[in-house]
Order: C-alpha cells, then sequence, then structure tokens
C-alpha cells in the first residue's frame, strides 16, 4: 500500500516534558487514521510536526512523499491543516477569509473569489459570507477552519480535535464534511478523545499515550483485542435469577455478574457467538422470562480504560 | 490529485503573496479605525496641550516660532505610536492560531510579516497627513525648498517604518498581548520627553542631555527641523549637532535586527 504519511521514531522534548517519545505511525493513501488520545498524549506535536510547524528532536516523518525537515515546502503544497482551534481571521468576514487564502495561493483575484464562493457553498456558510467571522458560531467557525484548508484541496488533510467543544448538530455536519472528503480520495490524520469520533470516521485508530503509540489496528480489532463480546440479560422477575444463573455457567467464562437490582446479568462468555445460542435455549428450557437479551461488544472507551488505565 | 495553483518563480511569489497579505491588515485598520485614530491620537494631544494651550510658558531656545519647533517633534510620535498598534496585531494572531495556518500554507514565510509592514507604512502615511494637517492649523509652515521639504516627511516615513518592525519583533517575542498594550503608550508618551521632540534637550537635567542628544526621536525632529528649516533649538554636542549621523546609527542597525530576527523567527520551525 502506498503511504501517504509515515513517522518513523519521532521524539520532542519540552523543558522537562517528552511530548513525543519515539512515536511511529503510518497513513495508507486515501485512508483515514484516528489518533486518539487524551489530553497531552502528544496528538498536537504530532500533528505541528507533520505539518512542518515544528522541526522534531530526532525520528524521520514524510508526507506525501517529502520529508517534513528536508522538504518542507513540497510538504506544504500537499497538506491541508486545521489546528486544534480554529485558525480563521476573527475580524474579517467569511468570505475574506478564504478569499485571503486564495490570493495568498496565488488564485489571483478572480480564482480566488470563485473558489471562495464554491466553499461558503459547500459549507453551508453562504447566508454568513459577509458576517466578521467574530460573530459566527463554533460550528461555523470549525466549517470555515476546514474551508481554508482546501482552497487549494489537499492531498493529505490534518485535523486536530475537529469537533472538541461542538454541539451534536455541528458535530455530526463536520463529520459529514470530513466523510465527503475522504470519498474523494483525501488523506486524513485527525486526533481526538471522542472514541465514537474515531469509530466513526477512522479505518484505523492509533491510541496514543505519553507521546507514544500503545496500540493500533482497525476500530474492531481493537476491542477484540480488549476482550470477548458478553451478554447481558435482563429477566422480568428477580426471583427467576437463581435458575438463570445455573443454566448460563455452563457458557461463562468466568463467574456471571449480578448487578445490584438483582434483575440484570452480566456473562463473559467463552465462545461467541454459539455460546448466545446455547444460552438462549437454557433459558428458555429453564422458563426465565426474559425483558433483554443481548450481546454487548467492547466499545473503544472500554478499549481506553484498558490500555490506558483511565477514561478521557 | 491536488489541484496546485502555479506559484511564480521567487520575486514575485513573495509580492504577489506579501500584498495579499498587506490587504488583510489594511482590512484590519479599516473595521477598528480606533487603531488609526490611537497613532495620531498622541500626536495631537501633544500638538494641541504644548502648542496652543502651553505655548505662552514655552519658549524655543533660541527663537522662533515654538508651534514650528513642536511640530516635528509630534510627527516623529506618530512613528512611535506605531510599535504598539503593530506588536499587538504579531502577538495576536500567534496567540489565536492564524500563525500556524499560516506557516502550513506553501507561501514565503516571510511575505506574512512584510506585508504587515507595508500595510503599516501605508497607515503610517495617513496618521502623517492627519497630523500635518493638524499641525498647519496650529501655524506651523515648511520654510524649506520643496524636495527637502518632502524629503523630510519621507525621513519620517521610513522612521515609522523602522517601528513598525520593532513593533513586529516585539509581538513575536513577547509572552502575551495584554503586556504590550500596557508597555507600549510609555514609549510613545516617555520617549519624546527623554529628546528634543517638544523642549531642548539642554532644558533637561544634565546627566540627561546626552541621552536625550543620541536619543533617535532627537534626531528625526533635529533633522525635519533642519529640512523645514524650523527653528532647531540650541544643541551643541556632536550627537545634536549630526542628527543625520544619530539617525543613520540608529535607523540601519534596529531595522536589519528586528526585520532579521523576525523573519528568521517566524521562518524557523521551532
Ligand atoms: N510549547 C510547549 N512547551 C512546553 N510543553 C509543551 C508545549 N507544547 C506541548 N507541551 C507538552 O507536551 C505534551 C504533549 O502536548 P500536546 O501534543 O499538545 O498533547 P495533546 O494535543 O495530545 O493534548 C504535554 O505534556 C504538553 O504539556
Ligand atoms: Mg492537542
Amino acid at each position: 500500500m502506498e503511504l501517504a504519511v509515515e513517522a518513523v521514531g519521532l521524539r520532542k522534548r519540552y523543558r522537562g516534558v517528552e511530548a513525543l517519545a519515539g512515536l511511529d505511525l503510518t497513513v495508507g493513501a486515501g485512508r483515514v487514521l484516528g489518533l486518539l488520545g487524551p489530553n497531552g498524549a502528544g496528538k498536537t506535536t504530532t500533528v505541528r510536526v507533520l505539518a512542518t510547524l515544528l522541526r522534531p528532536d530526532a525520528g524521520f516523518a514524510r508526507v506525501a512523499g517529502h520529508d517534513v525537515v528536508r522538504e518542507p515546502d513540497g510538504v506544504r503544497r500537499r497538506i491541508g491543516l486545521a489546528g486544534q482551534y480554529a485558525a480563521v481571521d476573527e475580524v474579517l468576514t467569511g468570505w475574506e477569509n478564504l478569499v485571503l487564502v486564495g490570493e495568498l495561493l496565488h488564485l489571483g483575484r478572480r480564482g480566488a473569489r470563485r473558489r471562495a464562493r464554491q466553499l461558503l457553498d459547500r459549507f453551508d456558510l453562504a447566508a454568513a459570507a459577509d458576517r466578521p467571522v467574530r460573530t459566527y458560531s463554533g460550528g461555523m467557525r470549525r466549517r470555515l477552519d476546514l474551508a481554508s484548508c482546501l482552497v487549494v484541496e489537499p492531498s493529505v488533510l490534518f485535523l486536530d480535535e475537529p469537533t472538541t467543544g461542538l454541539d451534536p448538530v455541528s458535530r455530526l455536519a463536520l463529520w459529514a464534511a470530513v466523510e465527503e472528503l475522504v470519498a474523494g480520495g483525501v488523506t486524513v490524520l485527525l486526533t481526538t478523545q471522542y472514541l465514537e469520533e474515531a469509530d466513526r470516521l477512522a479505518d484505523r485508530i492509533a491510541v496514543i499515550a505519553a507521546g507514544r503509540v500503545i496500540a493500533e489496528g482497525a476500530p474492531d480489532e481493537l476491542k477484540r483485542k480488549v476482550g470477548l463480546p458478553w451478554l447481558e440479560v435482563a429477566v422480568v422477575d428477580p426471583a427467576t435469577v437463581p435458575g438463570a444463573l445455573s443454566v448460563l455457567a455452563p457458557v461463562a467464562a468466568e463467574a456471571p455478574v449480578v448487578d445490584r437490582d438483582g434483575a440484570r446479568i452480566t456473562v463473559r462468555l467463552r465462545d461467541g457467538a454459539d455460546d448466545l445460542a446455547t444460552a438462549a435455549v437454557a433459558l428458555r428450557t429453564a422458563g426465565v422470562e426474559v425483558l433483554d437479551f443481548a450481546l454487548r461488544r467492547p466499545t473503544l472507551d472500554d478499549v481506553f480504560v484498558q490500555l490506558v488505565g483511565h477514561t478521557t | 490529485m491536488s489541484t496546485l495553483a502555479v506559484r511564480p518563480r521567487w520575486p514575485l511569489a513573495l509580492c504577489v503573496e506579501a500584498a495579499a497579505a498587506a490587504g488583510r491588515r489594511l482590512r484590519h485598520l479599516r473595521r477598528a479605525p480606533g487603531r488609526f485614530l490611537g497613532i495620531t491620537l498622541n500626536p495631537l494631544v501633544s500638538m494641541l496641550i504644548l502648542g496652543y494651550l502651553f505655548q505662552h510658558s514655552i519658549t524655543v531656545p533660541g527663537a522662533g516660532s515654538y508651534q514650528e519647533y513642536l511640530f516635528a517633534g509630534a510627527a516623529a510620535q506618530v512613528g512611535l505610536a506605531g510599535i504598539g498598534p503593530s506588536a499587538i496585531a504579531v502577538a495576536g494572531d500567534r496567540d489565536r492560531g492564524l500563525v500556524d495556518r499560516l506557516r502550513s500554507l506553501p507561501i514565503d514565510r516571510g511575505a506574512v510579516l512584510i506585508g504587515h509592514t507595508l500595510a503599516d507604512a501605508v497607515v503610517g502615511v495617513l496618521g502623517l497627513a492627519v497630523v500635518t494637517a493638524f499641525g498647519l492649523l496650529i501655524g506651523w509652515r515648511p520654510h524649506g525648498d520643496p524636495l527637502s521639504t518632502v524629503a523630510a516627511f519621507a525621513l519620517l516615513a521610513l522612521f515609522g517604518y523602522v517601528m513598525s518592525w520593532v513593533g513586529v519583533l516585539l509581538g513575536m517575542t513577547s509572552r502575551n498581548a495584554e503586556s504590550i498594550s500596557a508597555l507600549a503608550p510609555l514609549v510613545t508618551v516617555v520617549l519624546p520627553f527623554l529628546s528634543n521632540a517638544f523642549l531642548s534637550s539642554a532644558s533637561l537635567p544634565g546627566w540627561l542631555t546626552p541621552i536625550a542628544d543620541w536619543n533617535p526621536v532627537s534626531a528625526v525632529s533635529s533633522a525635519c527641523r533642519a529640512l523645514w528649516a524650523n527653528p532647531s533649538g540650541t544643541a551643541t554636542s556632536f550627537a545634536g549637532t549630526h542628527p543625520g549621523v544619530v539617525l543613520a546609527a540608529w535607523l540601519g542597525p534596529l531595522l536589519v535586527v528586528s526585520a532579521g530576527l523576525s523573519l528568521r523567527r517566524y521562518r524557523a520551525t521551532g
């Protein structure tokens, strides 16, 4: 697979703090990598190194075929960066912001204006085009920030916590915009503290903590690493719980757990789907009336707790 | 797959990019006319208070009209007043993450700062025009030949341009914009009083006289007075009688150092 981003052994030290402690990662061309980690894990530092804003103390990184240290211009010509804080000019209008980027990128006055109009339409900002960005909502700012990255369409896009602080509706809109870009072939590296976001957008997830990748894989792969699925059974009558426990014991990998109300049983299964059928039949045979019977898979939250020791 | 716009060769590319950056700063200043007022406010107040209210209690050392002596100092104050806004704008861009966006674009990183200072120069010239109109109103007149008159204004514009770079460096090295907004007015107000801008340097306490004579504000003011054939005080020291030398000794290194360091810092990947 052709690699759009390749980083090997990146290190960066700030006085006393090792922000990157030998970070390795790769993103295949046209793919989406979610860089998932708590605050201070080194996500922003990674993005800044890859976007040529920061020189690593050690290590090597290549983005869109160019070395970030030796050929920063080549990298800059092919990337878009939406930083952790929307980097738009508050005083200018949305329209002026985009025209400015177009002019800086040599689209010419007319070209810059045409492109600005297209992007404002595409990001649903046309109605607010002539208002100073100061008056925009957080979601509008983020969309404008993303639009500014696309004035000249990049082949690799870096998004640093693109939806932090956004309301759910704006978050969905931004996700849709990113998905559309990916469908168009753009490679995306996005950082996030939200497991749900990585799960939804990323083909692969790299979990990062203390400047290092501590787990990597497809979302499902990571979840499987954390453990087998488990069965949750809610019974109608708490009096039937002992009976249920005894018929479930044969399929349990460890002793089933009953929650405090005494009506819900959690069973770690030994063998996934097969055990599920066995358990269902056993409960019916024992005459246990069931309210809810579901196979639960570990969420990325569980992945996170397991790997990092705490949630974000 | 990426649609690349054609970037012209180096000097032309830099010009286009600097022009775009300058356009942005001019828009900013147009949106916030207070900033523009800010750079003319101090000089206008100086002329009003000293040249009008106190005109009878101040006499020019030597001879001549005090308003004519005062004007060069007030005009030099326009340049000083540009340091603060320039620094605050640069620090603000950095703090708001805008610099990161600009630095990730395939443009000459110097273009942003060069555009910024060029826009400042335009605004400085407008500020000078306002201050000059007011000067004419309170009685200032140039008496030199037209070329010398224009040369003095060019000198003031150059002084302002260098001060804008000083502001850029200040903004880039400062920790936050607030400390600048606290300190910058001090420079605009105090520095002229430690010079011959408003009063002869000889009237200062003796130990301050050499400092005032070597103050670049004195040098700009004296040089302008000479070019405009305005009353020029009674300096006798080398520095006091050779404003051109003092000015060159200040502006050349200041420009090279502040522009050089700022550009280097802006271009460097941290
Ligand atoms: N400019 C800086 N100076 C000092 N320490 C920094 C600087 N930038 C980041 N750090 C430190 O480096 C570590 C990683 O930071 P960062 O990459 O911003 O993490 P994240 O984006 O995952 O929250 C943190 O401990 C942070 O405090
Ligand atoms: Mg961060």
